[in-house]
């Protein structure tokens, strides 16, 4: 199976040829090499998928770096079930965007940095869903905030775009400094940092403890820990959460492709690939859930207030993101996964929907403010089919995908072995009504009602986007509806592919049901399937009672409850609260004692000392020399009588 | 026989006397009268020398010493004329043009 | 009494050679330290005398007090400064140049006292220059051994006469008269 290899390497070489020669030689055709590179690498991967599907399975070394008596590190591939689905959605999904760009980005001046960027990017996710140990693992993780960095800061020239790129790249920062340490840890403890080794022997500390501060926790929580802050930085999970919805300043495709399927996916990814470690540690698992539920509970209360349609979209995928951690906290890795790859493809079609109504309130000053659009059904048709088909997915309608993947998180989490199950079951179910309205909150103040925005657009009609645009977004409606049927539980009739795919990698989740209901198994999934269904209808009825049907409600929660809908609309005050305490100390110490200080009192005094010292010693030496030579000859026998002196005494 | 240490020791006195009137007087003539004393003070010794080694060749570098000796007094007095000339001014340390 | 008669003329000559040197560096008259200088040629010369270097006293002679001492006369008339006689004639600093020069005379004497003079090696006896003379002896060295270093110094004698001659001639401006 060497060929997976190729996988990664044509975007890589897509990229660097269009970085290169993008500006002169390519520029409105700059995206040929990248899209065929990536669809190439999609055929491959896809090959690679259906190989894994009849049981092969390969782990080899490319390239040794660095071969140093026990140490090892190379760059090499482990292609496992799990593995294989990344690539296949990665490639897919990529690939798709790539074309949808064609349209979106024409008029940039920058086109071929864009495609090279978003290719680079396609390699670094590729090379760490592919990997076969850690420090490649932690490459990929650094190259995907890299090319994150990049392309929302695309256009560097606006302030906030800037910012927001140095925003995610910093948070990141926080979250990969736990995560180097995790790394460092682990090859502590096992000597070595490829997978299977690790894996395999995982079990040995399932009881070393070690000393920290004075408390005695197992080796397995800190490294998961330590790992798990990575992956909080990565995908956004609270406390690292605050950069997301700043990085929508990026172009559009960039939120579908980086923020929404793929990089913010890495840290699910990685939690899931190292699941022998989380469950060996009850804290860990513990750590995970709160992570998840805390930040899917926040994000689904924020939503509702933004304005702006990419904002909401950012933090839909918070709580879906935070959705996929609940799994894992409860030891559903593979319903984790199986949400992640749901969610990739109505999330992507999510925000290619709303950047193909940006497209067509363009000339607004602000085209993402929902408040100007409205009634863009009858102007969009192909954009509005395919965003209500992704908002009912995600609202969990039964049929769709989303129902199939939301459905058995809920169910495991309740039926979990670990005690917090049912709080984890009770939020994501509350969550679940909370989804379905401020997603509907979206559709019908976009597409239903009168359109608002006729003066900011100048009299110009809102239009439908051309076909590059519009075709990507049917191919990803059908993919939000049929990807959920390869894990239709047992339950429903189905034999949950996904879960028996990817059961030799994750292993399978321990129930335990509450007392009384052991026989009735079947029963209780059932009811809560129906609940959460419930839950998803009446967020949908009521979405429409306030936007549609008695407009009047919008003004409800602002005027009797101000301070709720200030806190919430200011996103919990968490970018104050880190300004505060982390950005101004930070600030602060940078500017008074380090430069202040360490910087212009040492360093400078050193380097402006030194020459200075040198300088004045040279002038006083420069006096010997008077011009008039007899002085030298006096030196000079001065020196022959001293030498002698030195010899005789001696 | 007069110990050849005898004769080093007269080339000695003559050589720091030269050294002596090289550094302390500001005639430029006669600076370079000075120098030649120096130059006598090592032929003296030179020549002790080769009588008592009986080697020829000391000797014969006394020959060519005596040789630059004549050349540099001539090179140096012209230019002393030169100087002359321009400045008017023969005393050495009222030339500080390379004072850095 | 053999050994007795060179001891006194090797003293006197010592003694002259050096009143005659320091006087000439601390003369005031540029034309006396000349003529001071003249004495001790004369006198350096003998002492070559004495140590059976008869052609080199000679030579010095010739040269020295013929040539060179003549040269500096000219030169001192051609300058013929009548200040010079009121003026100081000893750097500012002569204090600490005599003090150097005597430290290197006593360091140099305290080394000198372990000389020990090295067994003949050549083969310049004294009988050899009574029979073959010194000037045939040392020209034989010269133009056999040392030739090269003859031609060179030759060279670099004509190189002195023409550099003399190149400094001190009248420049000739465009349009001035001869």
């Amino acid at each position: 199976m060497r060929y997976v290899v190729w996988i990664p390497l044509l975007p890589l070489i897509a990229a660097t040829i269009t970085l290169l020669f993008g500006k002169w030689w390519f520029r409105k055709q700059s995206h040929w090499l990248p899209c065929a590179a990536v669809f190439g690498s999609f055929l491959l991967s896809f090959k690679a998928l259906l190989e894994v599907i009849d049981g092969a399975r390969a782990n080899f070394d490319l390239y040794s770096w660095v071969i140093a008596d026990t140490f090892r590190v190379a760059v090499g591939f482990q292609i496992d079930p799990l593995s294989v689905m990344m690539l296949a959605m990665v490639t897919c999904l990529s690939f798709l965007i790539h074309v949808y760009s064609i349209g979106y980005m024409e008029d940039d001046p920058g086109y071929y940095r864009f495609f090279a960027y978003i290719s680079l990017f396609t390699f670094s996710m590729l090379m760490l869903v592919s990997s076969n140990n850690f420090l490649q693992l932690f490459f990929g993780w650094e190259a995907v905030g890299l090319c994150s960095y990049l392309l929302i800061g695309f256009w560097y020239q606006k302030k906030s775009a800037a910012d927001a790129a140095k925003k995610a790249f910093i948070v990141n920062r926080f979250g990969d400094f736990g995560f180097a340490l995790g790394v460092f840890l682990v090859f502590l403890t096992f000597g070595t940092i490829y997978y299977e080794p690790v894996f395999a022997r995982v079990h040995e500390i399932a009881h070393t403890t070690v000393n920290l501060f004075g408390h005695e926790i197992l080796l397995a929580t800190l490294i998961a820990v330590l790992l798990f802050c990575g992956a909080m930085g990565k995908s956004a999970q609270f406390p690292l959460h605050v950069w997301l919805p700043d990085a929508m300043e990026g172009p559009t495709p960039v939120s579908a492709l980086i923020h929404a399927a793929t990089m913010v996916t890495a840290g699910v990814f990685m939690v899931s690939r190292c699941h022998e470690l989380f469950e060996l540690s009850n804290v860990a698992m513990a750590v995970v859930a709160a992570a998840g539920t805390f930040t899917c509970f926040m994000a689904a209360t924020i939503a509702p207030t933004q304005f702006d349609i990419k904002r909401v979209i950012a933090y839909s995928t918070l709580s879906q993101l935070g959705y996929m951690f609940m799994a894992c906290g409860v030891g559903a890795f593979a319903a984790g996964m199986f949400h992640l790859f749901t969610h990739a493809y109505f999330k992507a079609l999510l925000f290619l929907g709303a950047g193909s109504v940006m497209h067509a309130m363009h000339h607004a000053p602000d085209p993402t403010d929902m408040r100007y659009m409205g009634g863009l059904k009858k102007y969009m048709p192909a954009t509005f089919w395919t965003f209500l088909i992704a908002s009912l997915s995600i609202s969990g309608v039964p049929g769709l995908a989303g129902f199939f993947s939301k459905d058995e998180i809920l169910w495991s989490a309740f039926a979990s072995v670990y005690p917090w199950g049912k709080i984890v079951w009770l939020v994501g179910t509350l969550v679940a009504g909370l989804t379905a309205f401020y997603s509907f909150r979206v559709v019908f103040m976009t597409f239903y009602g009168e359109f608002r925005g006729r003066e900011v657009l100048h009299g110009h009609e809102p239009h439908e986007s051309p076909k590059v645009m519009t075709i990507p977004l049917m191919i990803l409606a059908v993919g939000a509806v049929v990807t959920g049927w390869i894990g239709i539980p047992h339950v429903l009739g189905g034999e949950n592919h996904f879960a028996e795919f990817m059961k030799p990698v994750l292993g399978h989740p321990h129930f335990h049901l509450p007392h009384g209901w052991e026989e009735k198994e079947a029963l209780l999934e059932l009811l809560l399937m129906g609940v959460s269904t419930a839950m998803g209808l009446l967020g949908i009825y009521v979405a429409y009672l306030v936007y549609l049907k008695r407009p009047e409600l919008q003004r409800l929660v602002p005027t009797r409850w101000p301070w709720l809908y200030r806190y919430l609309y200011r996103k919990w005050y968490w970018d104050e609260i880190y300004h505060f305490f982390i950005v101004r100390p930070t600030l602060f110490t940078a500017r008074h004692i380090i430069q202040g200080v360490a910087d212009s009192v040492a360093i400078e005094g050193v380097v402006n000392g030194v020459p200075d010292l040198i300088r004045r010693g040279g002038e006083g030496l420069r006096r010997l020399q008077n011009g008039v030579v007899q002085t030298y000859a006096l030196i000079m026998a001065t020196g022959a009588a001293v030498v002698i002196l030195l010899i005789y005494l001696f | 026989m007069i110990p050849i240490s005898w004769y080093l020791v007269l080339s000695l006195f003559l050589f720091v006397i030269g050294a002596f009137g090289f550094i302390a007087r500001r005639n430029v003539i006669i600076m370079l009268m000075c120098i030649e004393i120096m130059l006598n003070a090592v032929n003296i010794s030179l020549v002790a020398l080769g009588k008592g080694l009986q080697h020829t060749a000391a000797h014969v570098l006394v020959f060519f010493v005596i040789a630059v000796a004549a050349a540099e007094a001539a090179i140096g007095l012209a230019l002393v004329v030169l100087l002359f000339k321009k400045t008017r001014e023969v005393h050495m340390d009222e030339f500080r043009t390379l004072k850095g | 009494m053999e050994g007795l008669l060179p001891k006194l003329v090797f003293v006197y000559l010592g003694i002259v050679l050096v009143a005659t040197s320091i006087l000439v560096v601390t003369n005031r008259n540029a034309v006396h330290a000349v003529l001071w200088m003249l004495v001790m040629f004369l006198h350096q010369a003998v002492l070559f005398i004495m140590l059976d270097a008869e052609f080199l006293a000679a030579v010095q002679i010739i040269v020295y007090a013929g040539a060179v001492l003549v040269l500096f006369l000219f030169v001192v008339y051609m300058i013929n400064l009548r200040t010079e006689l009121r003026l100081h004639n000893f750097t500012v600093f002569w204090p600490g140049a005599l003090l150097v020069s005597i430290a290197l005379l006593l360091l140099s004497v305290q080394a000198i006292k372990a000389f020990r003079p090295a067994p003949p090696v050549g083969d310049m006896t004294t009988e050899k220059i009574v029979k073959l003379g010194h000037a045939k002896l040392l020209g034989r060295a010269l133009f056999t051994e040392h030739v090269l270093a003859f031609e060179a110094v030759g060279v670099l004698l004509l190189v002195a006469v023409l550099g003399a001659v190149v400094l001190t001639r009248r420049i000739r401006l465009k349009g001035e008269g001869v």
